[in-house]
C-alpha cells in the first residue's frame, strides 16, 4: 500500500519529463541549441542566478547569524519578512519590485536621480528580482545550520582572545560551512528557474532580461521544438548540479 | 605597595530561576575547587567570571586589574580578559587540528602563524600529545581531548584559569590518570586558578581550598580536612560522608532540634546553637542494649543497607536517625536486615561539636 503511493508520486514526478524527452525533436537538437538566442538565454541565466546567490550568501548569512544568535524585539517579525517571498506569488514580488524600485518607485526615483541607476527592464533587475525570491532559501538553510550547531563554541573562542569577527571568520563560518553550500544550491536553483517577478520587474528583453524561463514561455507560443530543446537544458543544467552536490546536498536536506 | 595578585570577585546575578551571590577569592598560585550540587550557580559563576555573563552587581578584579563592576560602567569583554577557561565538555572546534586548536589563542593575541604553530606544538609536546597534533578532535579520546584543551587554555598564558568539571566528560578508568596529570599540570601554572566540580574526591586531589555552594550562596569554604570534619550543611555532609545534627547547647549536652539529646566532650557556651558531625564508623550497633562505655545508647531499626567495598552503611531509624558504618562480618553477626531492631551506641569523645 505504502509502496505502492510511494510509487504513484514517483510516476507522477517522472511523467512530465518522459512528455518532454517523447516529444523532444533529437535530430533537429543540435541546430536548435546552436542559434543564439538560446546561448544568450543560458548565458544570462547561469550569470544572473549566480549573481543573486553570490548576494544572497554576502547578506544572508550575517542575516542568518543574526536570526540565530541574538534575541531581540522583533525578531520573529523579520523572520516572517525574510521568508516571505518563498509563499508570494513571484508576480506579487516582482510588483512590488516595480513599485519600490522603479522609476516612479520609493527608492527608484532616488537611484535614478542620485545615481543614474535604473533597475526595471535591466539585466541587474534580472538578479534583483531573483535574489528578492531566492535569498530566504539561503537564510532559512544556514540559520537551521546555526541553530543546530554550539553557540558556546563562540564563547570559546571568545575566551581565547577572538572578536566576534575573528571568531565569526574562523570558528562559526566553517562549522556551517555545509549548511551555506546547501543553502547556496537551493538558492542557485531558485533563482535559475525563476520566472514571475523577473517578467514583472525586468521584462522579456532578448539579450538582456530574456532568462532561459522567459525564453521557454515565449518559445511555446510560436516555436514548440525550440521550447522543448529549452527545457531539456534546463532540465541537464539541474540535475548535473543536484548530482554534483548530492553527497552533501541529500544528506543533510 | 604591590596590587594583590590574584581573583577577587563579588559575583550578583540572576538567570532564570538561579539567584546567584557570591564572594570569592583565588590567590595567585591557588588552586580553589567550587563544589556544589547542579544547579547551584557553578558553572554560572564561572561564565561570569570569563565575561560571558554579564554581573547585576558586585565586582570581579584580576591581580588588582577591575574586569567587571557594573556600578562604574566598567566591562572588560571576554577576549581582553587574560583568563583560560577549559569547558565541560571541553569545546575543541572540530574542524581544527590539535595544533591548531592550541595555535588559536596565540594567533588571536597577535602571534604570527609560524610562530603561533611553534610554541602550539611545544604545548602539546609538554602534555604528551606531540604524536596528535595533526590530528582533529573527533579522533582523540577523551582524556587526550582534555589536554589539549588544557594547551589550548593556557597557551596564551592567562592570569586566571577556569575549568568547568574536567574530569566529568571522562569514563572511570581513564579518570584517575587523567585526574593525576591534572594535577601535576595545574601545579606547573602559576597563575590562579578555580575549578567546578561536584565530585569531592576530585576536589581534595586537586584543590589547597573548597568553597561549597548551594543555590547561588556560598555556604562554607575552608581546607578539604575543615570541611570533611566540619560540615555545615546536609549537602556538605553528604559529600564527606558524615552524619551532620544541629541543636543547642545544655550543659555537656546536645539537644538536639529534630527530638533527642547527645552528650558530648567538646566545652561550648551552654545556650550557643551547634552542629553535631560523627564518622559513621563512629557509631557502634549492638544486638542488645550495651553495657558501660558508650555514654550515648538508643533502640532503633534498621532502614536501609548499603554495600561499600568492605564495609557496609546502615542506616538506622530511631529518636535520632543515623547512619553507621560496619564490617560485612558485623552485618552477619548482628543479624542486620531491613526492619531488623538494632541498638546504637556512640562515644561522646567521638562526637565533633562546633559552633553553627
Amino acid at each position: 500500500m505504502l509502496v505502492g503511493l510511494a510509487g504513484l508520486a514517483v510516476a507522477f514526478v517522472a511523467l512530465p519529463f518522459v512528455g518532454l524527452l517523447q516529444r523532444a525533436p533529437w535530430s533537429g537538437l543540435p541546430a536548435l541549441l546552436a542559434r543564439p538566442l538560446v546561448a544568450e538565454a543560458l548565458g544570462l541565466s547561469l550569470s544572473s542566478a549566480l549573481a543573486a546567490t553570490a548576494i544572497s550568501v554576502v547578506v544572508g548569512v550575517p542575516l542568518a547569524w543574526v536570526l540565530a544568535r541574538h534575541d531581540f524585539p522583533g525578531r520573529a517579525l523579520v523572520r516572517a519578512l525574510v521568508t516571505l517571498p518563498m509563499v508570494l506569488p513571484p508576480v506579487v514580488g516582482g510588483a512590488a519590485l516595480l513599485f519600490a524600485l522603479g522609476r516612479q518607485g520609493l527608492v527608484g526615483r532616488w537611484l535614478e536621480t542620485q545615481f543614474g541607476i535604473l533597475l526595471p527592464f535591466s539585466t541587474a533587475g534580472v538578479v534583483v528580482a531573483q535574489t528578492f525570491v531566492a535569498l530566504p532559501f539561503l537564510v532559512v538553510t544556514v540559520e537551521a545550520g546555526l541553530a543546530s550547531g554550539d553557540p558556546r563554541y563562540e564563547d570559546a573562542a571568545a575566551t581565547l582572545g577572538a572578536s566576534r569577527w575573528t571568531a565569526f571568520r574562523r570558528v562559526t563560518l566553517p562549522l556551517v560551512a555545509p549548511s551555506i553550500v546547501a543553502g547556496a544550491v537551493l538558492c542557485w536553483a531558485r533563482a535559475l528557474g525563476e520566472f514571475g517577478a523577473t517578467i514583472t520587474f525586468a521584462g522579456n528583453l532578448a539579450g538582456r532580461t530574456q532568462t532561459l524561463p522567459l525564453a521557454v514561455f515565449l518559445a511555446l507560443e510560436d516555436d514548440r521544438d525550440a521550447a522543448i530543446a529549452l527545457s531539456l537544458v534546463l532540465v541537464a543544467v539541474s540535475l548535473a548540479v543536484l548530482v554534483a552536490l548530492r553527497g552533501r546536498w541529500f544528506a543533510r536536506l | 605597595m604591590s596590587r594583590p595578585a590574584g581573583l577577587d570577585a563579588r559575583v550578583a546575578l540572576t538567570l532564570g530561576r538561579l539567584d546567584l551571590d557570591v564572594e570569592l577569592q583565588v590567590g595567585a598560585g591557588e588552586v580553589v575547587a567550587l563544589l556544589g550540587p547542579n544547579g547551584a550557580g557553578k558553572t554560572t559563576l564561572l561564565r561570569a567570571l570569563a565575561g560571558l555573563a554579564p554581573l547585576a552587581e558586585g565586582r570581579v578584579t584580576l591581580d588588582g586589574d577591575v574586569l567587571d563592576e557594573p556600578a562604574t560602567g566598567t566591562w572588560v569583554p571576554t577576549e581582553r580578559r587574560p583568563i583560560g577557561y577549559v569547558f565541560q565538555d571541553h569545546l575543541l572546534f572540530p574542524h581544527l587540528s590539535a595544533l591548531d586548536n592550541v595555535a588559536f589563542g596565540l594567533r588571536c593575541r597577535g602571534e604570527r602563524r609560524r610562530r603561533a604553530r611553534r610554541a602550539a606544538g611545544e604545548w602539546l609536546e609538554r602534555l604528551g600529545l606531540a604524536a596528535h597534533a595533526r590530528s582533529h578532535p573527533r579522533a582523540l579520546s577523551g582524556g587526550q581531548a582534555q589536554r589539549v584543551a588544557l594547551a589550548r587554555a593556557l597557551a596564551p598564558r592567562p592570569r586566571l584559569l577556569l575549568l568547568d568539571e574536567p574530569l566529568a566528560a571522562l569514563d572511570a578508568a581513564t579518570r584517575l590518570d587523567v585526574r593525576a596529570e591534572l594535577r601535576r599540570h595545574l601545579a606547573d601554572f602559576d597563575g590562579a586558578r578555580l575549578l567546578v566540580t561536584h565530585d569531592p574526591l576530585d576536589a581534595m586531589v586537586l584543590a589547597d581550598r573548597l568553597v561549597l555552594v548551594e543555590d547561588g550562596r556560598v555556604v562554607q569554604s575552608g581546607t578539604a580536612t575543615d570541611i570533611s570534619r566540619r560540615p555545615r550543611t546536609a549537602y556538605g555532609a553528604r559529600l564527606v560522608g558524615r552524619n551532620l545534627l544541629a541543636g543547642r547547647m545544655v550543659g555537656t549536652t546536645v539537644r538536639l532540634h529534630d527530638g533527642g539529646e547527645l552528650h558530648v566532650a567538646g566545652r561550648h557556651p551552654s545556650g550557643s546553637l551547634v552542629h553535631v558531625s560523627i564518622r559513621p564508623g563512629s557509631v557502634a550497633l549492638f544486638r542488645t542494649p550495651p553495657d558501660g562505655t558508650p555514654r550515648n545508647v538508643w533502640s532503633g531499626a534498621v532502614a536501609a543497607l548499603e554495600h561499600r567495598g568492605d564495609r557496609v552503611q546502615v542506616d538506622v531509624a530511631g529518636p535520632i536517625p543515623v547512619v553507621a558504618e560496619v564490617t560485612t562480618e558485623a552485618v552477619a553477626d548482628l543479624g542486620l536486615c531491613e526492619g531488623a531492631p538494632v541498638w546504637v551506641g556512640i562515644k561522646a569523645t567521638e562526637i565533633d561539636v562546633y559552633a553553627a
